[in-house]
C-alpha cells in the first residue's frame, strides 16, 4: 500500500461502466515526513476522504477485486482503503 | 490508474489474435496540472476518446480486464475522459 495525500476530486461522464458511481481522487505518494515522493495518480475512494487527508491506497488488483465485491472483471487498481491519522517517523 | 493526454492514433495491421479490432491510442502521461510525467505509451481505447483529450488509465493486468473479451496482452487501457480534476494551484518551482 502507499501512503498518499488526497489532491482533489476529479471527474469522467464518459468511462468504463465498471466505474460508475465510483468516487476518483487524484492522489499524491509521500514520503514519512510527509514530502511528495514519485508521480500523483488516481484511485477510487472507499473511505470517504477529503482533500488534504493522508490515506492509505492499495494498489494491487487482486485486492481491490475483494474489497469492491463486484466480480473478478473489475478494471481497477488503486483504492483508497483508510484515512491514516499519523505516522510515527523513525 | 493514472492521468494521460491523447497523443495520437497507432495504426498496426499484424498484431496478436486478441488485439484485433482494438483501437490503440498514444498517451503521454501526466500529473494533476497536465505537465508530462515519464514516456509515451501506446494504450488500448475503451471509451472513445479523441486526440488531445484528457483521459485516465489502467495498468498492468487490470488493463486486459477493460477490455472484451478480456484475455487480451494489453497493459495500458484508456478507461474514463475526464472532465475535470480540482487539483490546487501548481506549485511554483523552486529558483536556484
Amino acid at each position: 500500500m502507499r501512503y498518499c495525500r488526497v489532491v482533489g476530486p476529479m471527474w469522467a461522464s464518459v468511462k468504463h461502466p465498471a466505474y460508475a458511481g465510483r468516487t476518483l481522487l487524484v492522489v499524491q505518494p509521500l514520503d514519512e515526513h510527509g514530502g511528495d515522493a514519485g508521480a500523483s495518480f488516481v484511485a477510487v475512494d472507499t473511505a470517504q476522504a477529503g482533500v488534504g487527508d493522508k490515506v492509505l491506497v492499495l494498489t494491487e488488483g487482486n485486492g481491490v477485486r475483494q474489497i469492491l465485491k463486484a466480480g473478478d472483471q473489475v478494471p481497477i487498481r488503486s483504492v483508497i482503503v483508510g484515512v491514516v491519522d499519523h505516522v510515527e517517523p523513525a | 490508474m493514472y492521468l494521460g493526454i491523447v497523443k495520437g492514433t497507432v495504426v498496426a495491421e499484424r498484431k496478436a489474435a486478441g488485439l484485433e479490432g482494438k483501437k490503440l491510442l498514444l498517451v503521454q502521461p501526466v500529473d494533476e496540472h497536465g505537465s508530462a510525467v515519464g514516456d509515451i505509451q501506446a494504450a488500448v481505447d475503451t471509451v472513445q476518446a479523441g486526440d488531445g483529450d484528457l483521459v485516465y488509465l489502467v495498468g498492468s493486468r487490470e488493463a486486459a480486464l477493460a477490455c472484451d473479451p478480456w484475455f487480451v496482452p494489453v497493459d495500458a487501457a484508456i478507461v474514463g475522459i475526464v472532465d475535470g480534476v480540482e487539483a490546487g494551484p501548481k506549485p511554483r518551482k523552486a529558483t536556484p
